[in-house]
């Protein structure tokens, strides 16, 4: 991937960030920042891959602790944020 | 189809469910099935990665992976609502240095090599400083919302935090400058986490919202940014989307208080116009009520605010306002909650807790929303909140909360203000609104408070 190709994906993905997230309500504030924080744990790919290759041990320990605290990040994320969000009701969705 | 096509692929398909999942985060009804879109990418993108053939050793991966969703399904599974901030916050952190990690453990391996470029080591640079701040920064937040640390800020610490700023910026450029000496990236980390500990233990309780959010962002960029050192589309996009809404949090969350992004992480509150006197203020206009008072007020009431503030949770007192609100919709009032935007240690936090204790998020009010009903409310009720109902927002022009947007409950016909004492909050300044003709103070714990008047209520 070149520089610019990276460029350009950051930029409009920044830019479709802003339109995904624009106008959400107070109510959803918290799992929002929960459930996007859980996404930005996608580091954990990387981490993956430091920790299984076979290049030093110093790597190889970085990639370890990189996957632990990524793999918190993912699965804590969205598990409290499915907790948080299975407590949201409404008496107009219970009816319909 | 190589197996590396296969990953890309499958990276394409996360990519997607992430852009789903947040779109659904957005609207109450598609939240839940948002979260699980977006779990569903990252399950897909993590499967996709154990094709990756350059990892040649799974013991020390699986490991990694066992441990990580120990930890965080336990923390996801104990923590009380309450709680909730601190995790966030901690989550926000890990993130931030695993990006660091990653980063960091990519960019030896590049050195070693000998293969390091420019474009390389700028977004090692980039990376291991914005992840670094998000972590420490993120674990001096913790500290203050568990109360290990002080939430009061402390100040004066300007001149040194430029110095850091400073010398991150230099070890940054040495890095890209003269990769190989690996002692600038290493000075780089360093400085970079004492920038982040500087930064945000000069930031006090009631910024809490913005910082947090600010965080939520920085862990996102970091993430983006590590994307660019292992020229890993995914991590560019799914980084750059939270990066982005963690902006907009932080932007909804500045406009509320009035002060700008520079304002809160600089420390500065506006310190101008003269420090009002406190017994100029209150003097004997105070009025105190009792439980009994209240109840009988809330009798003949036909429509009753309850705005909550961070006092509420921190008396726990969630499920209390929900029997007094079961008790008043019985008897036919109509009650509603209004709610300020930075109410609380974290964007939405109130919503959170009052979710906890079942009430319909349909009667939870925005501050746009509920600002023109004060005037047709006949009791609103303030749990644990100070400065977002403090007049003086609007009539004090020196005042350090000037220009702030308010819960304007002083135009309701009465206001009960539930707190424990005349203490001011985080902006250390009085509230004319507790010496109001139409106020009456109920001292006490929020929660035993709003049990009494319950009991008063069934009573009467």
């Amino acid at each position: 991937m070149t520089l610019l190709i990276a460029l350009t994906l950051f930029v409009l993905a920044v830019f479709l960030g802003l339109e995904l997230i624009n106008k959400v309500p107070a109510t959803l504030h918290t799992p929002l920042m929960s459930g996007s924080n859980a996404v930005s744990g996608i580091t954990l790919i990387g981490a993956m891959v430091s920790a299984g290759t076979d290049h030093s041990t110093l790597t190889t320990t970085l990639g370890f602790v990189a996957v632990v605290l990524a793999t918190i990040n993912v699965v804590g994320g969205f598990l409290v944020t499915g907790r948080m969000l299975a407590m949201f009701t409404s008496k107009r969705e219970k009816r319909s | 189809m190589s197996a590396a096509n296969v990953t890309s692929i499958a990276y394409l398909a996360a990519a997607v469910l992430f852009i789903l999942g947040l779109k659904g985060l957005g609207r109450p009804r598609t939240a839940p099935r948002g979260n699980l879109l977006g779990a569903s990418g990252m399950l897909v993108a993590v499967l996709a990665t154990l094709l990756d053939r350059s990892i040649v050793d799974f013991r020390v991966l699986v490991a990694g992976l066992v441990v990580g969703s120990a930890i965080g399904a336990v923390l996801a599974v104990r923590v009380q609502m309450t709680g909730m901030p601190q995790l966030v916050a901690l989550f926000n952190g890990f993130g931030g240095g695993a990006s660091v990690l990653v980063a960091g453990a990519s960019f030896l391996e590049v050195v070693d090599e000998g293969l390091v470029d420019d474009q390389l080591a700028v977004a090692a640079a980039l990376t291991a400083l914005i992840g670094i701040v998000t972590l420490t920064g993120s674990l001096v937040a913790f500290a203050k919302l568990q109360e290990v640390l002080s939430l009061r800020g402390f100040r004066g610490l300007g001149l040194f935090r430029v110095a850091l700023g400073l010398v991150s910026v230099g070890a940054a450029v040495m890095v890209v400058v003269r990769p190989e000496d690996l002692g600038w990236f290493w000075l780089l980390v360093g400085a970079g986490a004492l920038l982040g500990v500087l930064g945000t233990v000069a930031i006090g309780g009631a910024d809490m919202p913005v910082v947090i959010a600010l965080l939520n962002s920085c862990s996102g960029l970091a993430a983006s940014a590590a994307g660019f050192v292992l020229d890993n589309p995914l991590l560019i996009i799914a980084g750059s989307l939270v990066g982005a809404s963690g902006l907009i949090l932080t932007q909804i969350m500045c406009t509320s208080m009035n002060r700008s992004l520079f304002d809160v992480v600089f420390g500065s509150m506006g310190s101008g116009g003269t420090v009002m006197d406190v017994d100029e203020v209150y003097g004997d206009r105070v009025t105190s009520t009792s439980a009994e008072e209240v109840a009988m007020l809330l009798e003949v009431a036909e429509r009753v605010a309850i705005v909550p503030g961070y006092g509420m949770a921190v008396a726990q007192a969630q499920h209390a306002v929900r029997d007094l609100m079961r008790t008043l919709n019985e008897a036919g009032t109509e009650v509603v909650f209004g709610i300020h935007p930075v109410a609380g240690r974290m964007p939405g936090h109130m919503n959170v807790l009052l979710a906890e204790a079942e009430i319909d998020y349909e009667c939870l009010l925005d501050m746009d929303q509920v600002n023109p009903t004060f005037p047709q409310t006949d009791v609103t009720i303030v749990i644990g909140a100070n400065d977002v109902v403090n007049p003086l927002a609007r009539t004090d022009p020196g005042s350090p909360i000037a220009g702030m947007p308010i819960l304007e409950v002083d135009a309701s016909r009465t206001v009960v203000v539930i707190k424990r004492s005349l203490s001011p909050g985080f902006a250390g300044i009085p509230n004319p609104l507790f010496a109001d003709d139409g106020t009456l103070m109920l001292f006490g714990d929020g929660k035993a408070a709003v049990l009494d008047v319950v009991a008063a209520l069934l009573n009467v």
